[in-house]
């Protein structure tokens, strides 16, 4: 009888041995977020209040969230409002999140605008940051105009790695210039992309229609 | 692969293509014989081979339904004797308890009926005595004389006779209210014999239905013992419906314990985390709220089992009573434990999602939670923990089909193999005869491709010369 049920144990563990047995954090996604705080853009940051409590419904514990600001140089630590592994506890997990959510408010309501905007700089820190989680899905939601403008002495002119991290454009406005040449508009973009697919990102997805379109952030359609 | 490298010429593809097909033509009807023959041997192995293994199949077939057959009786003739047996236990049961109180109850009804006798004797009517003064009255009135005595007499008389008719009428009315006293008096001795007449015919009647049970299970046991197709055919189809019943009802605990998963899924993430994962797509809390309820349906199994309700471990069964007792007392506690966090994952679950449905509404606003009527939302509260509680306790009866299924399971893998070999040994005769059709059209087909060649033969045979025919004639002096 007791041979009969270790070698049932055994086929058991067997077949989760040969199935692959599951890695949490294989499972899990990571959102990072930046919020352009340069400008004008800094008045959106409303908006953005929004699509990070869109985030913190839609995401799971054992997720991780981070939402970190543009400003002239973003390659900091400082930039960042507020990071969070949830926990795997679901009732955790919710008070993390309301906690996160003061967190942004309170950001949202002292933002200061930045002489210049260092988008590159935030997706490497935000790349860094996503490749440590080790999540199964990594995204970077990029909440600006992308309209790059960099600090004297910023060095952003090389090559950067975004290996299997999605990148998502959010409420990416257009400018007073764009009005006039829309040309500008779509290059703009195109650049973006063409440079963000170069670094291996294994998507490009841009939402301007924040109504209607909060699913695609996470891929959901 | 180049096709002109095939050609003879390649610069003359026609021509190439014509050399080609004469050369085939040429090479194909010298090797006529031979192909023909393997053809024939390549089918006639083909069809032996299927004619084998259909043969192989119906006996098999055969040797299974035997086996199967004699399965079933023998399971058959198990179940009637048990059946008997309880019934024999019934009436035993009856006769102990009911038939043993009859020479007290017998007693009782000759007592009764004596005593009926008796107050019946009692309450007889007394005739009044015969009137003495009537031959004196007679004597009075022979008295020829007149005058005063004989009316004096006569009045005398009257007066004695009016008070006797008095007092006897009296009498005769006290002895009436005595009789009608003393019926009245019967009464609940009649009504105690009827009831217990009543009482010793509803146990006579299920005696009967008792005897009658056992009459239709010795005939069927007889039956089986004779092993007769009827009754076979019988026990067949039983076992079907036995399967079916059973699966059924197996759905519906499967349906029951889907909503058991359903319940405590959510809430074992909280215990055992929502983000680990055991495969790829199966996550540990499922499988934790799985184990909970799979344990649930295993303690009912050995509750019925030590209730001997089921009998699927022999070890069990075959334990003396104490330890049966105690295994069953177990399994009680183990379910009612079970029950218990099941009700509180059931609390749990309930919380969690009161608490996600308050962070959505802090998410989408920032305006204070609305105040929700308190009994209003304990009234689901309450109705998940009373089911959580009360669904283990249904699970445990699933047992019962269980073991019904697992029983019948024999009889109808065992039927539906015989008819699955019968089918194939069909399938493997119809390919063998095919094939043994096939080689003619075969052959045939092979000689359209050399048809020119063959015209020619036959032409020049009609001449009286055949090639192949010649080639075909073995040789004589080496067959001698």
């Amino acid at each position: 009888m007791i041979k009969n049920s270790l070698l049932v144990a055994l086929a058991i563990l067997a077949t989760l041995a040969s199935s692959g047995c599951g890695d949490g954090r294989a499972h899990s996604q990571a959102v990072y977020m930046l919020v352009d705080t340069s400008g004008t853009y800094a008045q959106e940051s409303s908006k953005a209040v929004k699509i990070v409590s869109y985030l913190l419904a839609t995401l799971n514990p054992g997720d991780s969230l981070a939402v970190a600001k543009v400003e002239s140089r973003s390659f900091t630590e400082k930039d960042y409002v507020a990071r969070v592994t949830f926990d795997n506890r679901p009732s955790h997990a919710t008070e993390q999140k309301r906690a996160f959510k003061a967190k942004i408010e309170a950001f949202a309501k002292n933002t200061k605008g930045s002489a210049h905007t260092d988008i590159t700089g935030g997706l490497l820190q935000g790349a860094e940051y996503l490749n440590e989680t080790k999540a199964g899905i990594k995204t970077i939601v990029i909440f600006s105009d992308m309209e790059e403008d960099l600090d004297k002495g910023a060095v952003r002119d090389f090559p950067i790695h975004l290996d299997g991290i999605r990148i998502v454009a959010l409420n990416v406005t257009k400018l007073g210039t764009d009005n006039a040449d829309p040309r500008k508009y779509l290059d703009r973009l195109s650049r973006w992309e063409a440079r963000v697919r170069k670094a291996g990102a294994a998507d490009w997805v841009m939402i301007n229609d924040l109504e209607n379109n909060m699913d695609s952030i996470l891929g959901r359609h | 692969m180049n096709w002109n490298s095939l050609l003879i010429w390649p610069s003359n593809v026609a021509l190439s293509l014509l050399a080609l097909f004469l050369l085939a033509t040429v090479l194909l009807y010298a090797a006529r014989r031979q192909m023909h023959g393997v053809i024939h041997a390549l089918c006639h192995m083909v069809a032996s081979s299927m004619r084998v293994a259909s043969r192989w199949l119906f006996l098999s077939a055969d040797t299974v339904r035997e086996r199967n057959r004699m399965v079933l009786l023998a399971q058959g003739e198990s179940e009637a004797s048990a059946h008997i047996e309880r019934e024999f236990e019934r009436i035993a049961n009856i006769v102990r308890k009911d038939l043993q109180e009859y020479p007290s109850l017998q007693r009782k009804l000759m007592e009764e009926v004596t005593r009926i006798e008796d107050d019946y004797r009692r309450c007889g009517e007394v005739p009044p005595p015969p009137p003495e003064w009537v031959q004196a009255l007679e004597s009075v009135s022979q008295i020829k004389s007149g005058g005063d005595i004989p009316r004096k007499l006569l009045e005398d008389i009257h007066k004695s006779v009016q008070k006797i008719h008095d007092k006897t009428v009296a009498e005769f009315r006290r002895s009436y209210e005595e009789r009608h006293k003393i019926l009245k008096s019967l009464m609940p001795t009649w009504r105690s014999v009827s009831k217990s007449m009543e009482e010793m015919d509803k146990k006579m009647i299920s005696l009967e239905t008792n005897g009658k049970q056992i009459d239709d299970h010795m005939s069927k046991y007889e039956s089986m013992r004779a092993k007769d197709n009827k009754a076979e055919h019988a026990l067949t189809v039983s076992g079907f419906v036995q399967f079916a019943i059973s699966g059924l009802v197996m759905v519906i605990a499967m349906g029951g314990a889907f909503i058991n998963f359903k319940l405590i899924a959510l809430p074992m993430s909280e215990m055992v985390g929502a983000s680990d994962y055991i495969t790829n797509n199966l996550k540990t809390s499922d499988v934790a709220a799985l184990v909970i309820i799979l344990m649930e349906a295993s303690m009912g199994l050995f509750l019925l089992e030590s209730l001997r309700i089921t009998s699927l471990f022999p070890r069990i069964a075959s334990m003396d009573d104490r330890m049966r007792h105690r295994l069953m007392l177990a399994a009680l506690v183990f379910l009612i434990i079970l029950a218990c966090i099941e009700s509180s994952l059931a609390l749990m679950r309930d919380m969690l999602i009161a608490d996600k449905a308050s962070l959505m509404r802090d998410l989408s606003s920032s305006a204070p939670p609305a105040q929700e009527s308190g009994l209003l939302t304990h009234i689901p509260m309450a109705g998940q923990m009373i089911m959580g509680f009360v669904l283990p306790f249904a699970l445990a009866f699933v047992a019962i089909p269980l073991e019904s299924a697992v029983h019948s399971m024999r009889t109808v893998l065992g039927s539906l193999t015989v008819q699955f070999m019968r089918a194939l040994g069909f399938l493997c005769r119809l390919i063998g005869v095919a094939f043994r059709r096939l080689a003619r059209v075969l052959e045939m087909t092979y000689d359209i491709t050399i048809v020119i060649p063959l015209l020619i033969e036959r032409m020049v045979g009609a001449s009286g010369f055949s090639l192949s025919d010649k080639s075909h004639q073995p040789k004589t002096g080496r067959a001698s």
